[in-house]
């Protein structure tokens, strides 16, 4: 056991401030179980969401030491012996409270998407799909909703683009959809139009933070950025649809 | 407070919680026209259902055609040791598979069979491969499709808002209290029926899997409101749940690392499973290695490895190595899967668990055996319900999920969880929706409302007090020491008694500084509901003179014929205390009793037929 310093963000939407908390810390440790003892011993009003405390509920997401993590899944022994820790809330959302942030607009994207529209099952009553069909989408669908992307993301976090662009989150969530096999919808249209998928200009930062691996940018982002282009902007297709109208191409 | 300040919101239907069972409930109400609002202490997507694992059970035969209902439910009441109610554990098995594929229907991917049918695994307790499943992270599936499907069903979701006690008209339903976890100010909810889905009380151990929210809250609330509880004697301690470090002791480890084949073995190398295989299971379990590990090559005709056996007998096993010195390093034993399975197989099958392990002990799965031990995982007993409409004996009141009792019996089958919170969330929001057609919306009653507020804001208007953090701590450590995995009278009683004292504690405890998203504000407020379920799980299993399932007591070992005949019912009596009675079983409907007692042999190969 070794004491150790901690500096937590602490304040509300009208402002705040470091201040600096002393916690022993024991083998095994993660950086949310010093919140809990920093809430049990020093300070019990210290606001921050977590539920599962096993990286599998995305609640728990901060900036420690400057870095979007996950604070249950961050060791302590990651840290040098006498480096001061730095826990702020996630830059992008707006402050509710320490290191509780307002992520309602997350949710108000996911809701914008046209829900998945199966096509009719077979005679068997059964819907047929292969483990090899399915394996992409089912790396999307490991998504946590930590929203760590969303934090990290340029278009979100430097330019506040929040009008303009869905985010990668919202990226992977559509590509989970249209990649589906049984799957009937389009939403080509409204990628670009009003989700907004050319503001992403690849610069992975999304992919590099993801707690689950999920390769955004190039399993995701990219390919849908592809659709659009071959439904938008390739010549041939837009001959066709001069000559036959808007049909799905 | 003037009570006219207090925001008001109308609905015909609340429902509290909203895990699977909570969203799966709120999702019928809506597609029967039902006005319906959710709240939930978390955000939408963080409940417990996120933690489930292995996969949801649902005998559709897809890789084992043998499979049917039949053995599903046959399977079901063996592994609750005959305590379930009948009819919830017959409408479950035969309606998980339709619950199942209408989860397709809706958005989800399960792993596929080679011709492309939702794949189903191996898992203890259950006949044949049953639960449909994503690698380890099926409930993130299921609680994400549900939520992506019921965003655009006019549900009005309410976050971060945590109930506080119903209001009654005259016994009977009127609306809700709660407040803003955001803001920790009080909103009234006006409704004609509540459906509580608010999860267990692990919270009450040192030792569990289950998160912050699981403080017993719908238990208390409706204990206060006068409905019963029933079966609470019977917790399950799942027998793997991580026990080094200690920061994550408790974290759950699927039952899918033994489903995929994974095996318990203690400091001496030895297998010791075989030797704690209860002669009612004898018939159906592998006695070899040899025969075991016949089966893990998929051979039909093998009995299944007796890590399979049900979870209550596979903790007392683990729990009996270590305490006769044949455990691990740090106190349990070793879930060894790579000596069993390839590298590549153990991070497709179970990639969570490759990355738990990495992430959180610095341990390689696929090179290493874990160490495991039980962990407080689940409530088989709850609230009160009818079997068909989850309603509980307070009108307007429903409940399905965890916080339900009666399906599961004395122990629940693992994966038979999921498919619960589908079968009885649906059936919840059929009930509810139901009465709501015949009724008329109750009245507030303003002095219930004030009262109930005052009993909140009392934590944070005092000059001094009680840490809520050092009292819950202080509640967990008794129930960890006297109401544990074997209980005994002696140390029941002495549990009873720190309850008494914890309770008084919980009077003198002070929260500080403002309401807003206040952590300990909102633990002294959640210590009303955990100290029922902690009285009511000690109370129960005090009566319950045997052991059965999830209910271990050394000063009473094994069955006692009499033990089938009756359930623990509690209710609040009239001055305050908590009541108990023994009630009578009925006897079941021949056609089910002749099912649960049939010859395995009687019931494979023929479909279900009803």
């Amino acid at each position: 056991m070794a004491e150790r310093t901690f500096r937590v963000w602490r304040g509300d939407k009208t402002g705040g401030k470091f201040v600096e908390y002393k916690i022993n810390v024991e083998k095994g440790m993660v950086v949310l179980d010093v919140i809990h003892r920093i809430q049990a011993e020093k300070s019990s009003d210290l606001a921050c969401r977590w539920n599962c405390k096993a990286g599998k509920c995305g609640s728990c997401a901060m900036e420690i030491n400057g870095k979007p993590k996950l604070g249950c899944m961050t060791r302590m022994n990651t840290f040098k012996e006498d480096e001061v820790v730095t826990i702020q809330p996630v830059k992008t959302f707006p402050v509710i409270k320490d290191l509780v942030t307002d992520v309602s607009w997350n949710y108000e994207q996911n809701k914008r998407i046209a829900p998945f529209k199966p096509g009719p099952r077979g005679k068997d009553g059964n819907h047929r799909m292969y483990q090899r069909d399915v394996e992409r989408v089912q790396e999307f669908r490991k998504c946590i909703e930590c929203f760590l992307c969303q934090n990290v993301c340029h278009v979100l976090r430097d330019h506040n683009k929040k009008d303009k662009f869905v985010g990668p989150r919202f990226m992977i969530r559509l590509a989970s959809l249209e990649m589906h096999p049984l799957d009937t919808g389009d939403r080509i249209e409204k990628i670009k139009n009003e989700y907004g998928s050319g503001y992403c200009n690849i610069t992975k930062c999304c992919t590099e933070v993801c707690p689950e691996h999920i390769h955004i940018t190039d399993n995701a982002i990219i390919p849908l950025k592809e659709r659009v282009v071959d439904r938008f902007f390739d010549p041939l297709a837009i001959i066709l649809h001069k000559i036959f109208g808007n049909k799905k191409t | 407070m003037d009570i006219k300040e207090i925001q008001t919101i109308d609905h015909d239907v609340l429902v509290v919680g909203a895990g699977g069972a909570g969203i799966r409930a709120a999702i019928e109400c809506a597609q029967l026209g039902m006005n319906t609002g959710m709240i939930s202490k978390s955000l939408l997507g963080k409940a417990h259902t996120v933690m489930a694992e292995g996969g949801a059970a649902a005998a559709m035969g897809n890789v084992d055609k043998r499979d049917n209902w039949k053995i599903h439910f046959r399977d079901t009441m063996r592994g609750g040791k005959f305590l379930n109610q009948w009819r919830m554990a017959q409408l479950h098995a035969q309606q998980a598979p339709d619950r199942v594929r209408e989860l397709e229907e809706w958005g989800a991917v399960f792993d596929r069979t080679p011709d492309g049918l939702i794949n189903q695994r191996n898992f203890g307790g259950h006949r044949y491969p049953r639960l449909a499943h994503v690698g380890d992270r099926t409930g993130l599936e299921i609680i994400r499709t549900l939520q992506d499907f019921c965003i655009h069903k006019g549900i009005a979701t309410h976050m971060e808002c945590t109930g506080l006690d119903l209001l009654l008209d005259d016994g009977r339903v009127a609306g809700m209290a709660a407040y803003w976890r955001e803001t920790g100010r009080f909103v009234i909810f006006r409704t004609k029926a509540v459906i509580f889905a608010t999860g267990g009380g692990g919270k009450a151990w040192q030792v569990t899997s289950n998160s912050w929210e699981y403080t017993g809250d719908g238990l208390g609330m409706a204990y206060r409101a006068g409905a019963e509880l029933m079966d609470m004697e019977f917790t399950q301690f799942h027998p793997t749940g991580m026990i080094w470090p200690p920061s994550v002791k408790g974290a759950l480890v699927t039952e899918g690392v033994r489903g995929e084949g994974g095996i318990l073995l203690n400091n001496k190398g030895e297998r010791f499973m075989f030797k704690y295989i209860p002669e009612k299971f004898a018939a159906e379990t592998a006695d070899t290695v040899e025969e075991a590990a016949r089966w893990g090559r998929g051979d039909q005709n093998a009995r299944r490895p007796p890590e399979l056996l049900t979870r209550d007998v596979v903790a007392r096993a683990i729990k009996k190595e270590v305490e006769e010195g044949r455990g691990s390093p740090h106190g349990g034993v070793f879930l060894d899967i790579a000596s069993q399975r390839p590298a590549d197989f153990i991070k497709r099958k179970l990639p969570s668990m490759y990355h738990q392990f990495i992430e959180l002990a610095e341990v390689d799965i696929t090179k290493e055996p874990m160490e495991v031990g039980p962990t407080l995982h689940y409530f088989m007993g709850g609230i009160r319900v009818d079997c068909d409409t989850q309603a509980t004996s307070v009108p307007g009141l429903f409940a399905c999920g965890e916080c339900s009792g009666g399906m599961h019996g004395a122990n629940r089958l693992g994966g038979n969880s999921l498919s619960d919170l589908l079968v009885f969330g649906r059936l919840a929001g059929i009930g509810a929706s139901d009465y709501v057609k015949k009724v008329a919306q109750g009245k507030i009653d303003e002095s219930q409302a004030k009262a109930i507020v005052r009993r909140a804001t009392a934590f944070l208007n005092k000059e001094e007090g009680l840490n809520p953090f050092v009292v819950q701590e202080d509640l967990q450590k008794v129930m960890q020491q006297f109401v544990g995995l074997i209980r005994s009278g002696e140390e029941l009683k002495k549990a009873l008694a720190e309850i008494q004292r914890v309770k008084k504690d919980i009077e003198d405890v002070k929260a500080h500084a403002s309401p807003q998203f206040n952590p300990g504000w909102n633990a002294a407020i959640d210590l009303n509901n955990l100290i029922v379920t902690a009285e009511a799980v000690a109370t129960a299993a005090l009566a319950r003179e045997e052991s059965r399932g999830g209910h271990t007591r050394i000063d009473f070992p094994g069955e006692r014929e009499e033990g089938v005949t009756y359930n623990v019912i509690l209710k609040k009596g009239p001055d305050g205390g908590m009541q108990l009675r023994k009630e009578p079983r009925k006897a079941p409907a021949k056609e089910l009793a002749d099912i649960a007692y049939a010859k395995i042999e009687d019931l494979e190969g023929k479909k279900a037929d009803g």
